[in-house]
């Protein structure tokens, strides 16, 4: 089913290198593969160079570094310094576990350009609840480092059932520590929030109000910081423009060399992705059948082909398609044209009758190396290798 | 509310820098870049926080052998520092 290849294509923009799977955290709507810890070795450092020079050459300029926690390379400020002399602009997606002063000072100097760190909730409770990690002060100390040293800061908090009431205080929370930028990243379900959705996912309520509240301190934060709220495909019953569309701007990199045009594209059926430990950056983004298999819009359905909206939206998100419907190039399920929308409106008719039933989220109790809570699966090492035996990775809870 | 004595400077979270591959100047910043052209390039270079606007407006009615720009580039001025792409 390879598509034509076509040599109009342009050059990716943006490429995201996953240095590690390793992570001292273990949050429960992680978007890494439920199977990672069943992946291959990590790439070398000198492996990384030559991918992030083949990238450059072909056009990308914005570099994230990302994982796991990419901290826990050692050769993460040689990465950096690398990337820098070739011109990248330099991102740092971090948990921000290991983010010393000193080692904040030294990606400084290599050339790191801006620092994205994480939060769970604004709350110590929930944040390390959610992580199954006491981070919350560490974070807390870790965004004081990162505007001690000048760099652009993005906080991002992933939201979903159990902070969305919370969106007050995560505001306040941000502007108290003088982030430039607050990423508010509704749940997007795959990987382990996908197993987790019965648990994570809000009513459609729920969120505008939520949302309603982001607009008004949006307003009074113009010109200080500015709020980005992911919309929640779910609810908003609109496909998101899905990496700008399969194979359109956006590498990203896993920590084995295997080249994906999104997070979650491993898990898809068909041939196996290019690894960048065998063809070059350009041939897999050019030449692969994986690149191609989704570019333009020759794959699209006639749901999708008709539609005025397919050069907004791009069908959607492939990956959706596959765990709400089973099939890959199905349009996009949270679209009011797509058959299957009714799966959809089920997980949160499911949503609003739990929190019908369960009007007070319970108080969530941290307890050091839990593998599950609140009906909820982790992501750990052992969680992951159970979930990639039972075969039922990525589509079924486990 | 842009002064001919000002002296914009650009706001320290983009950079600017010419690509090739799409032969064209960008500003970039936290995960996002915007293209910019010609004209745009020309008056964000010089935003130094050495210039004033005055200076700016001079020498840019040399390199685009064209007056005056003055009323166009506090425009774009203007907007830019609306984008917080200027301090």
């Amino acid at each position: 089913m390879a598509a034509p290849i076509d040599r109009t294509t342009k050059p990716p923009l943006w490429l995201l290198v996953e240095l590690t799977y390793r992570c001292p955290l273990h949050c429960v709507f992680c978007s890494n593969p439920v199977d990672y810890a069943r992946h291959g070795e990590e790439l070398d450092t000198a492996s990384w160079k030559r991918v992030l020079a083949e990238a450059r050459a072909l056009g990308a300029v914005q570099l994230g570094f990302s994982g796991g926690e990419p901290l826990l390379r050692p050769d993460l400020e040689e990465l950096v310094a690398h990337a820098r002399g070739l011109g990248f602009y330099t991102n740092l997606i971090t948990s921000g576990v290991g983010l010393t002063s000193a080692r904040a000072k030294a990606l400084r100097t290599a050339g790191l350009d801006h620092v994205q760190l994480s939060f769970q909730d604004s709350t110590r409770e929930l944040n390390d609840f959610l992580s199954s990690t006491k981070t919350f002060e560490l974070k807390s100390r870790v965004a004081a480092i990162i505007k001690a040293e000048g760099y652009p800061m993005v906080l991002n908090c992933v939201m979903h059932r159990f902070n969305l009431q919370h969106v007050d205080r995560i505001i306040g929370m941000a502007e108290q520590m003088g982030a430039d930028f607050l990423e508010l990243a509704n749940t997007q379900y795959y990987g382990w929030a996908w197993l987790n959705r019965a648990a994570l996912m809000p009513t459609a309520t729920e969120l505008r109000e939520a949302e309603a509240v982001v607009d008004a301190h949006r307003d009074r934060l113009a010109g200080r910081m500015k709020i980005l709220w992911v919309s929640p495909d779910y609810a908003d019953e609109k496909p998101k423009p899905c990496m700008a569309g399969w194979g359109a701007v956006f590498m990203v990199v896993a920590p084995d060399g295997v080249a994906m045009p999104c997070h979650s594209a491993r898990m898809l059926p068909g041939p196996a992705l290019p690894n960048l430990r065998d063809v070059s950056v350009r041939a897999a983004w050019h030449d692969s059948e994986a690149f191609n298999r989704y570019r333009g819009d020759a794959w699209m359905g006639s749901t999708c082909s008709s539609c005025d909206e397919r050069h907004r939206d791009f069908g959607g998100c492939r990956c959706q398609a596959f765990l709400v419907t089973g099939n890959a190039a199905a349009t996009d399920p949270v679209c009011p044209k797509s058959p299957d929308r009714g799966r959809i409106d089920d997980m949160l008719d499911a949503a609003a009758t739990r929190h019908a039933n369960d009007a007070t989220v319970q108080l969530l109790r941290f307890v050091p190396g839990a593998r599950r809570g609140a009906d909820m699966l982790f992501r750990s090492d052992e969680n992951s290798l159970d979930c990639s035996a039972a075969g039922t990775a990525g589509t079924a809870p486990c | 509310m842009i002064t001919p004595d000002a002296r914009p400077r650009m706001s320290p979270l983009y950079r600017m820098q010419f690509e090739p591959t799409q032969d064209s100047w960008v500003l970039l910043y936290p995960e996002g870049m915007v293209r910019l052209n010609a004209p745009a390039a020309e008056i964000l270079q010089r935003c130094d926080g050495k210039r004033t606007v005055d200076e700016i407006v001079a020498e840019l009615e040399v390199v685009f052998a064209q007056t005056p720009l003055h009323d166009d580039v506090v425009v774009f001025l203007s907007q830019a520092l609306q984008r917080s792409w200027l301090q």
